[in-house]
């Protein structure tokens, strides 16, 4: 016990928070309060989450990134997060994880995305030790050059987020709600998204994924596991700007789509 | 490099300001004040113009969209009012005075790599009249924002 306290000493302190189906709006509103109200560092671990659901970086628009004919016809819900990156569609063979940390106690990251990147792709490098072909590989969580995790950041003038949706196992039909971006990493070359991702499942248990990132967190940290509920969130006092798109605004962004389609047609 | 400080003395010049040479690092230009979260700010008069330095917009690699405040926003000094998103994140620009904003470069919305392209030229963010002038006082000069920026990267 002494000498675990000897090793504890100076190791910053990490909440531990680990959900299992949350949804994904209140996993990513929680992360955003925390993030700006909380001074504490925080790990949040949700693994799946309960409807599938699409979610776009801030600065997403959905006739750009989503296929929003079956989109509303089929009721899929649209979320736009406060980090940066690209568009993702989620469900119960999601795992996320969260890391929300104060800079001053990871005083060898600068507050810089490829500076946090940098740190996260060691952390998890920890993580996947023995898997051969895990790369932090032009910004994307990949085994070789198939990309099983997106992660996005936001980052404060004190404190930044990395979050990560590791692609546990996906739904092959939820892919094609997904509009191939405009924006890609070289490495995607021209592939679509089936040909591009692969599934953690099929390196990785589960719980044993979980289990080794728990781990590797502590060797920075001096982890206290924390519930939903004993989680004091209450300071609000940032303006949020996580937010599930309504219907009507996807409807719209449809009906704009297909009348600036009608006009090139005509001309 | 060499181009960058090319480009440097030639917004200074067009500025009538005078370049802190810096070697390899970011330019860094005088007359201007400068915030410890690398915000930079003319003041003329009671109004002031600030964006991001060059350092900042290097740190932060390519700049794919700027969250603006809009005209008549509040901005205090050292709290945040808008972001750029850049490498998969978005990063707070705080403000390095206190006023409310009257002018916003709208040009950011089309063409947001102007933050990288001319951070201290056409990627200026935003125009506000300033509240408190003496808050300026707060702020680094040059030659203090300089070495802060060597210190900050010595660190890493």
């Amino acid at each position: 016990m002494i000498v675990n306290g000897f090793k504890d000493l100076g190791l910053p302190l990490m909440n531990i928070v680990k959900l299992r189906g949350t949804p994904i709006l209140q996993q990513l509103v929680l992360e955003e309060r925390l993030l700006r109200s909380s001074f504490e560092n925080w790990c949040i671990i949700n693994d799946g989450t309960n409807v599938p659901t699409i979610v776009m970086g801030m600065s997403g628009k959905p006739c750009e990134l989503v296929e929003l004919e079956p989109v509303v016809k089929d009721g899929i819900p649209v979320i736009k997060r406060f980090t940066g990156g690209g568009t993702v569609i989620v469900d119960e063979s999601t795992v996320f994880v969260s890391l929300i940390c104060n800079r001053d106690d990871v005083p060898n990251v600068q507050p810089y995305p490829r500076s946090v990147m940098a740190w996260s792709g060691s952390l998890y490098s920890h993580v996947f030790n023995g898997i051969s072909g895990f790369q932090l590989r032009e910004n994307d969580y990949v085994f070789g050059d198939r990309k099983f995790g997106g992660n996005a950041q936001s980052i404060t003038r004190n404190r930044w987020i990395h979050h990560t949706s590791f692609l546990w196992d996906y739904n092959e039909n939820n892919m094609a709600y997904l509009k191939l971006p405009s924006r890609v990493p070289q490495y995607r070359l021209e592939r679509d998204h089936t040909d591009f991702v692969c599934r953690m499942k099929d390196y990785i248990e589960r719980s044993v994924f979980i289990e080794k990132t728990i781990n590797a967190v502590g060797t920075q940290f001096l982890l206290k596991e924390l519930s939903l509920d004993e989680i004091d969130d209450s300071r609000r006092e940032h303006l949020e700007s996580t937010r599930l798109l309504t219907m009507d605004e996807l409807k719209e962004s449809l009906a704009n789509t297909s009348r600036i389609k009608s006009i090139a047609q005509a001309v | 490099m060499a181009s960058r400080l090319l480009w440097a003395s030639r917004v200074a010049s067009h500025l009538r300001i005078s370049v802190a040479q810096r070697g390899f690092a970011s330019a860094v230009l005088k007359d201007l004040k400068y915030a410890d979260s690398h915000e930079w700010v003319k003041i003329e008069g009671n109004k002031a113009t600030f964006g991001i330095t060059d350092h900042a917009q290097d740190h932060l690699g390519d700049v794919v969209y700027v969250e603006l405040p809009e005209v008549g926003h509040s901005v205090s000094q050292g709290k945040s009012f808008g972001a750029v998103e850049s490498v998969k994140a978005t990063s707070d620009i705080n403000s390095p005075v206190s006023g409310t904003v009257f002018e916003v470069n709208e040009k950011l919305t089309e063409s947001p790599g102007l933050v990288n392209s001319s951070p201290y030229e056409q990627g200026w963010i935003v125009k506000v009249e300033l509240s408190d002038a003496g808050e300026a006082e707060k702020l680094m000069d040059s030659d203090k924002y300089s070495k802060f920026c060597e210190e900050e990267d010595a660190k890493h």
